[in-house]
């Protein structure tokens, strides 16, 4: 076996110095009922070619994004992600290392976590931001929980226009809790939310661009969660929207969550992927996950250590903020080299191009009969209504190799209201061939 | 030097005059001292446009990101990754962590465009080979546990906790028994057990180990009652020892009507060769990043998918994969679910396709192989050290772990910390240390199977010199360790008690005379 260093006489030397019969003696404290007692009846080793074969016939049966015109987003998009990117990514010092528990050998990992946490800051205008969380629906899930610790308070409530994944992933975290108050969808993008907060409320949630692709008002938001005592939480699915919309952080959001992939990592079928999280100075203590610090060493060089670790799971245990451990560090890692390659120069063009096309988009889906665009504003994303319900639509025009967006009812299976409505995005990747396509092949099946 | 608050040399370049940095691992500044917001090293057209869709949300506040051509980049996280040590490079001898070899062709599989490039809200005809991948790597997971279900989309071990123990605060919800709010977890247990636990807003009641190591079922006994909902136990446990009671334990814990929790992240000692369900576990969460070698990448992603017994199948979240009429099908929701979704989307598929790919290469035999190799590694350091090292539990064979204790240092002025530091010096990670809790001053160390003989007799005769340097009284070589590494040891207080989480230009700061 290619993966197993030892020979056979290696293996009975080693017995020989241990001073065991076999390699079973060293299993002697496992029950005999449970040792070996069964076939597992799986294959057995196979040479790496043959793997090979195997995993390609099953990516071969998927339908590649790259393979036609495609238009699905809805919380995962497909951006380009630079050759230089996944190449520095699997240099092995990045990828086969751990957490850096020891800094001393670690300073290439906790040098980028400081610049990633440091990019992250500064894309959503706030004070401080952690070194990843899992993604942005688990991150969501931490913010509300950070928010009834720094408030004291338990209303939570979530807008109607927060990804309804990320709202189902709260609901599962604050199983059955009374405090939890999850708005209806709505979809013509109109506000839900400040009339429900109150003086018990410790947080409204709101995502922008929201779910069905609209620009929400943090201004507003923030001014009226404030009177009240509560905190602002801003959801970002789409992370390329900040580098064209004004920054979470100079509206007054008090923590802003984002799911990072659109920024140097690939679709994957939805993970890994890397939630991101900011906050103000003064909420530190209470942000879960890995924090990254400045200090010096022993020479008085400058370097990098995980620090306030009295917040996390390994030290604090049943008193920790989080059980968080592992997070998406390799993810983090692609994130800021990607960040680090664009700059502000190229972020800002590349969330200029992504409107762009998306207006595009737009204007032809306006022009395809019976099709109406529910936006009057959006960033790269959009919903339309269609005379037909969406889901039978959709797989049509798959049918076709035309990958056409989201039905809403698929996340939203019991709401019977936007049966008709898809969601689409158009990123720098979409081509004016790609609409046209979309546009006519759209106009063929309703006509 | 000149310093400013923050205790950063001010101006680029002069953080090698410490002569940290030698000539083949240079020093490296922060990307925000070599970049500025002109570079770009990503060629994108200029749109223009005049669009009224961004309502008066446009951005007016300035990003201020610095950036880099593509040369430069490339040279910056080249130079910044020769600063980390890596199992590619070194033994990584971390307890707890598996850090085992990440073979190469699972970065390629999961690099195909089929695998890498699908999203994962397109149409399901669409990804029907994605959905197989997923059941394929299902049955193995349950076949190797011998378990009745698995939710694959927990995205790490702890979230696999969480998941699991929600499953059984579901079921016991559904038995009408929702007043049960104790959770037992013993001393010896990872951090992220009585965090989960508490997470769920369970009490968390100790157990305490036995002076051999391990867990006790008359304590288990003594410890359930009627409002106990699980016990969460790790098997093999943190001390690196199987334990002998566990059949006993699991038979007491569902005599009491409680749930069987097994924390999973020791499964490479047994995988293949011991199948949790036969032990009575009722869910396991496992490590993909450790047992199933997906690469651990500077701290995650992770995947922790749980297997779930009979009993708690029920409970399992969305998604998940089942035969239809028309192909596989993803569901991906139930009408009033007991637990719904712990994450948007399907879970870590990266991470399965590279999990799988390990599996298919080493086949049923080459994992059991595998486990053997792990346990044989570990008593192979235990047996070449115990003359010299303490073993605070020598009763029973250790499984994939070697643990020592700090005795052995007594009376030397040397502490577990310096021991390892001075590990680094001689190209070693050092093992996990303090941990578990229960032995004093611990060093847990992990081989893994993938290290040759010719490493670990490198490695304990590294350390066998080292104990008995320490135990000379050469104490300055430990306390002034490492002493060749890129950075000597860092200042852990002032980090924490000045926080300096984010770089800020050198003239936005107050500076300060030297």
């Amino acid at each position: 076996m290619r993966y197993l260093p030892h020979s056979a006489h290696e293996r009975a030397d080693m017995l020989g110095v241990i001073g065991a019969a076999d390699i079973d003696a060293l299993f002697s404290a496992v029950p005999k009922s449970a040792l070996k007692s069964f076939d597992l009846g799986l294959p057995a080793h196979q040479p790496e070619f043959l793997v090979e074969a195997h995993m390609r016939a099953l990516a071969n049966k998927n339908h590649a994004a790259g393979d036609g015109p495609f238009f699905v987003g809805a919380g995962a998009y497909r951006h380009h992600v630079p050759a230089t990117v996944d190449h520095l990514i699997q240099r092995s010092e990045w990828l086969t290392a751990y957490t850096p528990y020891q800094p001393e050998i670690s300073q290439g990992t906790l040098q980028m976590l400081f610049e990633f946490q440091t990019q992250v800051a500064k894309i959503m205008g706030m004070d401080v931001a952690n070194a990843s969380l899992y993604d942005g629906s688990t991150g969501t899930a931490e913010a509300v929980l950070m928010a009834r610790r720094l408030t004291r308070k338990n209303k939570i409530v979530l807008s109607g226009g927060l990804h309804p994944h990320y709202r189902d992933v709260v609901k599962a975290y604050l199983k059955d809790d009374p405090d939890l108050v999850c708005l209806s969808p709505s979809p013509e993008g109109q506000g839900d939310i400040l009339q429900q907060i109150d003086g018990n409320t410790a947080a409204i949630v709101i995502q922008t661009p929201d779910f069905y692709g609209h620009l929400r008002d943090l201004k507003s938001a923030a001014e009226a969660a404030h009177a009240q005592g509560a905190l602002l939480i801003v959801v970002v699915t789409e992370v390329v929207s900040l580098g064209l919309l004004e920054a979470p952080g100079a509206l007054g959001a008090d923590i802003v969550v984002a799911e990072g992939q659109s920024i140097g990592n690939a679709l994957n079928f939805g993970g890994p992927y890397l939630g991101l999280m900011a906050t103000r100075k003064e909420f530190i203590r209470q942000m879960p996950g890995r924090l990254c610090g400045e200090t010096v060493d022993a020479d008085g060089n400058r370097g990098f250590v995980l620090t306030l670790s009295t917040r996390e799971q390994h030290i604090r245990r049943e008193k920790a903020t989080s059980n968080i451990c592992t997070n998406s560090g390799l993810c983090a890692l692609a994130f800021s080299i990607h960040m680090g390659l664009l700059g502000e120069a190229g972020f800002v063009r590349l969330a200029r191009l992504n409107h762009f096309n998306a207006v595009k988009l737009a204007d032809a889906l306006e022009g395809v009969p019976g099709v109406t665009v529910l936006n009057k504003t959006f960033f790269n994303e959009m919903t339309i209504r269609t005379p037909q319900p969406a889901a039978g639509l959709v797989e049509r025009l798959a049918r076709r190799g035309i990958l056409a967006g989201v039905p809403a009812s698929r996340l939203l299976p019991d709401d019977r209201s936007v049966d008709n409505l898809i969601i689409l995005a158009a990123t720098e990747l979409t081509t004016d061939a790609d609409i046209s396509a979309l546009a006519a092949a759209l106009t063929e099946e309703l006509a | 030097m000149s310093m400013n608050t923050q205790g950063r040399p001010t101006g680029v370049g002069t953080v090698g005059t410490g002569a940290s940095g030698s000539a083949l691992i240079p020093d490296e500044p922060l990307l925000f001292e070599i970049g500025d917001t002109e570079h770009s090293g990503v060629d994108l057209p200029d749109v223009t446009f005049n669009s009224d869709r961004l309502g008066g949300f446009g951005r007016k506040t300035k990003l201020d990101l610095a950036g880099l051509t593509e040369p430069e980049a490339m040279r910056h996280y080249v130079r910044l990754s020769r600063m980390n040590h890596s199992i590619d490079s070194g033994m990584y001898p971390l307890g707890s962590c598996t850090m085992k070899h990440n073979p190469r062709l699972n970065e390629k599989m999961a690099r195909l465009p089929g695998f890498s490039d699908i999203h994962p809200l397109q149409p399901v005809s669409t990804v029907q080979g994605a959905l197989e991948m997923m059941n394929q790597l299902s049955h193995w997971l349950m076949t190797l546990t011998n378990t009745a279900a698995v939710a694959l989309s927990p995205k790490a071990g702890a979230h696999g906790e969480l998941l699991g123990m929600m499953a059984i605060k579901a079921a016991q919800e559904a038995k009408g028994e929702a007043h049960r709010t104790v959770v037992l977890v013993p001393e010896s247990a990872h951090g992220t057990n009585p965090a989960t636990a508490a997470f769920l807003g369970y009490t968390v009641k100790p157990v305490p180990a036995k002076d051999d190591g391990t867990v006790d079922v008359e304590a288990v006994k003594a410890a359930l009652s009627p409002d106990v909902a699980a016990i969460m136990l790790t098997n093999p446990n943190t001390c690196g020892l199987f334990e002998p009671q566990v059949i006993e334990i699991a038979k007491a814990v569902h005599d009491a009507g409680a749930f069987f929790y097994c924390d999973g992240a020791n499964f490479n000692a047994i995988m293949g060769v011991v199948r949790p369900g036969d032990l009575g576990i009722d869910a396991m969460h496992i490590n993909l990043h450790k047992t199933f070698s997906t690469p651990h990448g500077g701290g995650g992603p992770g995947a922790g998918p749980v297997v779930l017994s009979e009993a708690l199948a029920p409970f399992a979240p969305v998604p998940f994969v089942r035969k239809g009429t028309n192909g596989l099908e993803l569901v991906e929701h139930i009408e009033d679910a007991a637990l719904g979704r712990v994450t948007a989307f399907h879970g870590q598929m990266g991470m399965y396709v590279r999990a799988l790919t390990y599996m298919l290469s080493h086949g049923g035999d080459g994992l059991a192989q595998a486990a053997q190799d792990a346990v044989l590694n570990a008593n192979y350091i235990k047996a070449r050290l115990e003359h010299i090292f303490s073993v605070p539990f020598p009763d029973y064979p250790t499984m994939h772990e070697a643990l020592f204790d700090d005795s052995f240092l007594k009376e030397t002025g040397v502490s577990t910390l310096d021991f390892a530091k001075a590990l680094i010096d001689e190209g070693f990670h050092p093992m996990t240390m303090y941990f578990p809790l229960v032995v004093h001053g611990a060093m847990l160390i992990e081989p893994t199977e993938s290290e040759s003989k010719q490493t670990l007799d490198r490695f304990c005769d590294v350390m066998a010199e080292l104990a008995n340097d320490a135990i000379a009284g050469n104490k300055d070589r430990f306390t002034s360790a490492p002493t060749k590494a890129p950075r000597r040891r860092l200042d852990e207080t002032r980090a924490a008690r000045q926080p300096v989480l984010k770089w800020e230009k050198p003239a936005d700061l107050p500076q300060t005379a030297e």
